[in-house]
């Protein structure tokens, strides 16, 4: 077979991987969230209700996909795409294990960056042409959200920069063969983690959606499958920002040998996968000005003091 | 932020737990005794009908939901020609067990009465009427109350004298 058709194999492996596994994730949500809750969640569908996503799927897939007649018709229909689209673009950049990755691009973490912040238009954009006065405020929320998360994101990433020295996802994975980044960047680590939560917009901070306040925010207009986009968009933007974690904090695929580095990879994707289910199930959502506030004047000053630490420290060994 | 992170922590603990839940088609939640569900009528320890058709319960009905017309036998016992509850508006709030002074309305704890059409949940009387003495035992109206109608010669019954000849009572 040639380096071509490879390529291509891989690109359909990850983009199907992917998405089956952002449906998956319906599940193993709503399963863990039972456990967290002292309940059982689904579980009659099939042995432990693993069928549950299927009848979940071919619900949404037969649901009445209805656009009401006061929106903006077309600006309603391409947002949701704008979420699935850039969430899996960004796959591209992830190394899966050596070797398997779509696109060893140069700059990896900033097509990253740059992937997550378009993600942002799909709620701006969904609140805007809903032309309702609850998704309205939840595209507003989104765009604040998006102003105090976006810059402390990027910043908390550069320590990990300059350990490696390179923008290359590859590279970065391969620099921390001695130790783990989350060892030498935990403030980092912390810091993109909180970071992430926000950028995927889960609980606790779901504000744009905000149930209790604002009905469902951004997707109130939306049903049928242009829901299950903002749905599948979600669960692809935990699986992105936890392989992001995996990869630029807790060394990626690698691991003792036993296993081959594709499995570590996925073990350690899942657990942070858990991690955000656990945390939805136990904390509460802040206000919007609580999340800027405490993004402005902690988090990012927290971001550039150890992103100027750790360039110190990196200068001084050298 | 500390507690916070306890919050995570004592969240996660909870996997250990005992499940809550109680798996509901295998497993059943108790009942009490006196749990409020499907209504029923009973009939009296000499298996007449209780319901005297007085009409307490549709008045004090808050949903309006019983329907019924009074008829006598020919002794004069009074009763109803028909008795419709409708299930899909009634709310279970007990309040025509409570108005009902013959113990006939009843409240049991059954709750399984799910159905299809909204039609099926009017029940007739033949629906309500159920053979036993329900939750009050041993208790006969027309053994106590003054009126006969073949249950009881007058003056016969519990605690009530003979009846006064009232020519008698002339000063
Ligand atoms: S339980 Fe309440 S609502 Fe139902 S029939 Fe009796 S009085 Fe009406
Ligand atoms: S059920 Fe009771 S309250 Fe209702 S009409 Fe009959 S006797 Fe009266």
């Amino acid at each position: 077979m040639s380096e071509t058709w490879i390529h291509i194999l891989i690109i359909v492996c990850v983009l199907l991987g992917m998405v089956t596994i952002a449906a998956g994730l319906i599940y193993v949500e709503r399963r863990m969230l039972a456990v967290w809750q002292e309940r059982y969640g689904p579980n009659r569908v099939g042995p432990f209700g693993i069928f549950q996503v299927m009848a979940d799927m071919v619900k949404i897939f037969f649901k009445e996909d209805w656009i009401p007649g006061f929106v903006d018709r077309k600006v309603f229909i391409v947002a949701p795409t704008i979420i699935m689209i850039t969430t899996l673009l960004s796959f591209a950049i992830v190394p899966f294990a050596p070797g398997i990755v779509v696109a060893n691009l140069n700059v990896g973490i900033l097509f990253f960056l740059a992937m997550s912040s378009l993600g942002a238009y799909t709620i701006v954009l969904a609140g805007w042409a809903s032309n309702n006065k609850y998704s309205l405020i939840g595209g507003l929320r989104g765009a604040a959200q998006m102003i105090s998360y976006e810059v402390f994101m990027g910043l908390s990433l550069m320590g990990v920069v300059i350990l490696a020295g390179s923008f290359n996802m590859t590279d970065i994975v391969m620099e921390q063969k001695g130790m783990w980044n989350v060892v030498p960047q935990f403030i980092g680590f912390v810091i993109f983690f909180i970071a992430g939560l926000a950028e995927t917009h889960r609980l606790p901070f779901d504000i744009p959606e905000a149930e209790s306040e604002l009905i469902a925010g951004f997707h109130s207009e939306y049903s049928g499958m242009k829901f299950g986009m903002f749905f599948v968009g979600e669960y692809l933007g935990i699986t992105l920002v936890s392989a992001m974690t995996t990869v630029l904090f807790f060394g990626g695929w690698l691991g003792p040998s036993f296993l081959p580095p594709i499995v570590w990879f996925l073990i350690k994707m899942f657990a942070f996968i858990l991690v955000f289910v656990l945390l939805r199930a136990s904390l509460p959502r802040p206000r919007y000005d609580q999340l800027m506030s405490w993004g402005w004047k902690i988090l990012l000053p927290l971001a550039l003091l150890n992103l100027l630490v750790t360039g110190a420290i990196v200068l001084y060994n050298q | 932020m500390l507690s916070s992170i306890r919050t995570v922590w004592l969240v996660f603990l909870h996997m250990f737990k005992k499940r809550v839940t109680i798996e509901y088609p295998e497993k059943k939640a108790f009942l009490a005794p006196r749990w409020r569900g499907r209504i029923v009528l009973t009939r009296d320890p000499d298996h007449n009908e209780r319901c005297v058709a007085c009409y307490l319960c549709a008045a004090v009905c808050p949903t309006d939901c019983i329907s019924l017309q009074a008829t006598e036998d020919e002794n004069g016992r009074r009763k109803p020609e028909y008795f419709r509850i409708n299930f899909s508006r009634c709310i279970f709030c007990g309040l025509c067990e409570d108005a009902c002074p013959t113990y006939s309305i009843q409240l049991v704890p059954d709750f399984e009465m799910g159905e299809y059409k909204r039609q099926d949940l009017v029940y007739e009387k033949e629906d309500l009427l159920i053979d036993g003495q329900g939750k009050y035992h041993g208790y006969n109206f027309y053994r106590v109350a003054g009126v006969a109608v073949g249950v009881k010669g007058k003056g016969e019954g519990e605690n009530e004298s003979a009846p006064v000849d009232r020519k008698k009572l002339v000063p």
